[in-house]
This record gives C-alpha cells, structure tokens and sequence, in this order.
C-alpha cells in the first residue's frame, strides 16, 4: 500500500465536516476561489461586539484538502479575536510555504497535519484557500469595503 | 485478421516497449491524451539531425543549409504522405494544433468571415477549437453556434443537418472529443458542410494518434495536429490546408522566409507553404515528427487500434463493475478510442489524481481545457485515464488495483 498523505483526520474533516453549511446572520461572508483546479469556497464569520469570532463556516465545492483545510481552519477561530485570527493564518500560511517552529505548529491544533503540503507544490494553493478568504474579509472589513460582500452569496 | 493469442501480445507489448526509453516500469503512465511519450527513433532522428546537420534551413547557400532544408522538405513529404495530402504546398509546420487553428481563424477567418455570418462548432471542442472562433466573431459582428450533441456526446447527422443555413460559412469541429472519446462523422460532416457552401475545418489533435485520417477521403478543407501527442517531440504541429484556400487566404506572422521580394514600400508573399512558416523553422522538430510518424505506420494502425481497443474493453468492463464510478460517454469501449473520462463518487478529481500519483499511475484531472462540455456534462471537473500505443494490460491492471483503493484511502467504507 502507498504511503498516502490523506490520513484519517484529513479525510474525515473532509467527509464529516463540522462547519460546513450557510450561515444566515454571517457579519462577513467572502467566496475565494482557485480558478486553475475550481476549488470554490464562501467563508461566513460572524463576529459579536467583543469582536470574538462567534460563529465561522464555509460552503462550497473543492477537494478533500480544500474542504478539510477550511473546516480545520473554522474549529480553529471560532472563540478568537480577528487579531489572533489572523495570527494563527500567519502562522498556517508560513508552515505552508516555509517553516515554523514546533511550538507554532502545536498553536495550529489539527491544522498542523498539513506540513507535508509544504512538500507537495500542485496542492498549496487548496490548503490555503480558506485561510486566504479569511484574511481578505478582515482586509477587507479594515478597509470598510465588507458591504460589498455581505449577503452576496447567500442564496 | 488472425486471433491475436496472449503470447502474441505479451511478445508485441514487449518489443514496443523496448522502443521506449523513459518506460522503465517505475510508473504507469496513462496519460496520452495530454502528451505522448517518444520511441528512440524520434529521440535518435532529432540528435542525429543537431549533431549532423544542422544550419538555418531555405537560407545558407552552403552544404549543410541544403541538407538542413532537404531534412526539413522530405519531413514535409511524410506527413503529407500519413494524411494523404495531394501535395506538400498544402502541408505548413506550426507549433502544434493550437496555433494551427488560430492560423485558420487570424486568416482564412478575418479574410472571408463577415458580419452576419455564421460559424459553427460543438459544445466538445477543447478551448483551442473555441476560444479563437469566439474571438473571431466578436471582432466581425458574426454569430458563433455551438451543437449541442446527445447525452453520450452523439451528433446524428439530421442533428448536424440542422445547424446548417446559408449563414453558415465555417464550421470547426473536433474528431475525437478530447474527454469523451467520440468520433465524430466527419466524412458526412464535411460532405453536408460542403453542399451549405461552408468550409469544414478538422481538429485532429485526438484522432491523429489513434486513427487513420486521411484528408481527401474525409475531404476537409483544414485539418490541425500536434505533434507530440503522436510520439514526437513538442513544439512541432501541422496545418494541412485544400492549396486553393491557402492560396487567397492572407499571410499569418510577417517576417523572414515568407516573404517574395521586400522594398521599404512593402512585400510579396512567398510561395506556399512558406507563405505560412514566417521565421526560421523548427527543423528538429519536423525531423522528430518524421520519424514519429514512419514509427507509427511501421506498427500499422490495424494494429494500435485493435490493441487500444483491447485495453480500453478491459479497462472499462472492470469500472463498470463499480458502482460509485461514472464513465462519460457512451457505453460501448469502440466510441472512446482509448479516452475514458470518468467521476467517482465523494472523491474530488483532484485527489483522485494524487492518490493515483502515489500509486504512481499518471491520469489527468481537472476540466481538460473544455470547460463548456463539463458544463453539459454537469460536473466541473473529471479525472481521464487516457491509453496509447504502448500500454499495456499490466498498465490496465495497476490503474484498476489504484482505483479500488481510493476511496478506501479518503475514509469511505465500502
């Protein structure tokens, strides 16, 4: 049997995901999309006046590591600020494209698994899907462009 | 023909394979409608050529220019000779098939394509068959129609039928369906084109390696192929075109080679088909596609057929037995020539493909540069096992042991 990089916990994310559905009250919700492979995903955040992430989810269609790395990244900020939301990103895409230290990684939880991406070049643009959307939307929230996203692409 | 035993095949598998250098057995590869692999001939014939005889071709007035040119001209002649054009003026080298049907279109299309015309293609054409004609029209005012073929990808000819109007002027087609493996009746096609007062243009980029296309049999007036998915090297292609159309169509590129006689004023055209290969020529490369090409018939197309043929029955009978796999398509292996393009269920293309690299088995995922014939088959991508002349049942074998494991290895109980 091959030594295969979709281990349970990738997989499962995948075919079991937590946080993958519509969010309706979503404060800010962005579709990214990789156009070359057609992985296409919204992410819905919702933050409450502590500006705590309250709520995050994702829908949409993509490979196992797009999906599972977007669900990871959800069970990851729900309960964090924006500001260490976006730490943790820094975190994730710096493992992807170089190296962390172990404590960094032990920071990411389960999103941690994905490391060896750093090895497979053709797959670091669906890991980093979600972790892109999600800071395009406080990019964009800064720059009080969010109005134009809100809502777009509840149906 | 005489039953083909196992031993005989196994010793004809045998003997092929050895032609094939990069082949060592360490992976499989199933991906020849993206891109051949090369026989040592090719590989030989273009080495032979840098090392012996390489000059700039049509210019130097000294030996190895002419022998440069006469390697160039008599490549010219074999390929004239495997689409049995009547003449080498009607053969012009490109780059590959893409470019061939961007000259037809820059041409023969902004020359003789007007507003209110019409051009039709399918819904299967590979974007290199689309995007140039969309372009085209845009710029004339003139209107692009798509057939929309049967569900299994079928063009009936009464469905053809009814594209045709006297608006029609052009009509591109595709002769094997890059995802589907269809063969278009392109005879017939032309033939009806023909009597609407419409010039037929072919994409033979699918059907060249697989099939024997014979330009005055089908009578096109174009037809467009690359070289490297026949066993040659990459950067070579073909433009065949009827030598009356070529003659009153405009120059492509501007440069040298293709020019008569130039003043600051202005030029005249060179004679055909230098009319059409402005620049210094891919010399090696048409030595390579020669080669390519004399490999292909020394093996006989009898022969590739019946054996794609063989692998792609095997190929499919198995993955039919499978009930989360879809084959697109029609039903029969004889309608894929050696293309089978399918989705498993809860598996995104894209890491079905990796998990076949991991068992090292070389497919292709994704919308296979035809985005609007994924559209009408309702799915955004797909994975294509594609087989060539080399594969074997072995190769059939370890994509079907690789294909068993996958949704096992995403965490489906199966």
């Amino acid at each position: 049997m091959a030594n295969t990089f979709y281990n349970e916990i990738l997989t499962d994310h995948n075919i079991h995901p937590t946080h993958k559905y519509k969010m309706e009250d979503a404060t800010f919700s962005l579709e990214g999309v990789n156009p070359s492979c057609g992985d296409d995903v919204v992410l819905y955040i919702k933050v409450n006046d502590e500006n705590t992430i309250e709520e995050a989810s994702f829908f949409g269609d993509g490979c196992a590591i797009s999906q599972a790395s977007a669900d990871m990244m959800c069970d990851l900020i729900i309960g964090k600020s924006k500001e260490e939301a976006l730490r943790l990103s820094d975190i994730f895409l710096r493992m992807i494209k170089d190296t962390i230290t172990p404590e960094e990684k032990e920071e990411l939880e389960e999103a941690g698994i994905l490391e060896d991406i750093h090895h497979m070049p053709a797959r670091v643009k669906c890991a980093v899907l979600g972790w892109h959307t999600m800071d395009q939307i406080f990019k964009d929230a800064e720059e009080g462009k969010v109005d134009k996203y809100d809502g777009k692409f509840e149906q | 023909m005489s039953e083909i035993t196992k031993e005989i095949r196994q010793a004809e598998d045998e003997r092929i394979r050895k032609d094939f250098p990069i082949l060592d057995g360490s992976f499989t590869y199933l991906d020849n409608g993206a891109t051949t692999q090369k026989p040592k001939c090719v590989l030989e014939a273009v080495d032979n050529y840098y090392r012996t005889m390489n000059a700039n071709p049509m210019r130097g007035l000294y030996k190895l220019s002419l022998d440069a040119t006469e390697a160039y001209e008599e490549s010219r002649e074999t390929v004239r000779s495997f689409i049995n054009a009547g003449s080498t003026e009607e053969v012009i080298f490109t780059r590959n098939a893409t470019e061939s049907l961007n000259l037809v279109a820059y041409t023969y299309g902004r020359a003789f394509i007007n507003e209110g015309d019409e051009v039709v293609i399918t819904i299967m054409e590979h974007h290199s068959n689309m995007i140039p004609w969309q372009q085209l029209c845009k710029e004339k005012g003139a209107k692009l129609t798509y057939i929309i073929p049967d569900e299994d990808g079928t063009i009936s000819e009464e469905k053809f039928r009814s594209y045709m109007n006297s608006h029609v002027k052009l009509v591109s087609m595709t002769h094997i369906s890059n995802v589907l493996g269809v063969k278009n009746d392109v005879k017939t096609f032309a033939r009806i084109a023909h009597e609407n007062g419409a010039v037929f243009s072919l994409d033979g980029a699918q059907s060249i390696p697989h099939t024997k296309v014979d330009v005055q049999d089908l009578d096109v007036d174009f037809l467009s192929f690359s070289g490297h998915k026949i066993y040659a090297p990459m950067g070579i292609g073909v433009l065949y075109g009827k030598k009356a159309l070529l003659e009153k169509m405009p120059p492509f590129l501007f440069g040298g080679e293709m020019i008569e006689y130039v003043t600051t004023e202005g030029a005249t055209w060179n004679e055909l088909p230098h009319k059409f290969e402005a620049g210094t020529v891919n010399d090696g490369g048409a030595v390579g596609l020669s080669a390519a090409l004399k490999y292909v018939s020394s093996i006989g197309f009898d022969r590739i057929e019946e054996r794609e043929l063989h692998l792609t029955k095997l190929m499919m009978e198995e993955m039919k037995k499978l009930p989360y796999i879809h084959i697109l398509g029609k039903e029969t292996a004889e309608d894929h020539h050696g293309i089978v393009t399918f989705t498993i269920d809860g598996v995104h293309p894209h890491d079905i493909a990796a998990i076949f690299d991991e068992h090292n088995v070389d497919i292709r995922a994704g919308h296979h540069c035809a985005q609007p014939l994924m559209k009408f088959c309702h799915t955004p991508s797909t994975v294509r096992a594609s087989i060539g002349l080399y594969n074997t049942e072995e190769d059939v074998y370890k994509f079907l042991d690789a294909l068993k494991k996958i949704r096992g290895e995403m965490g489906y109980q199966d």
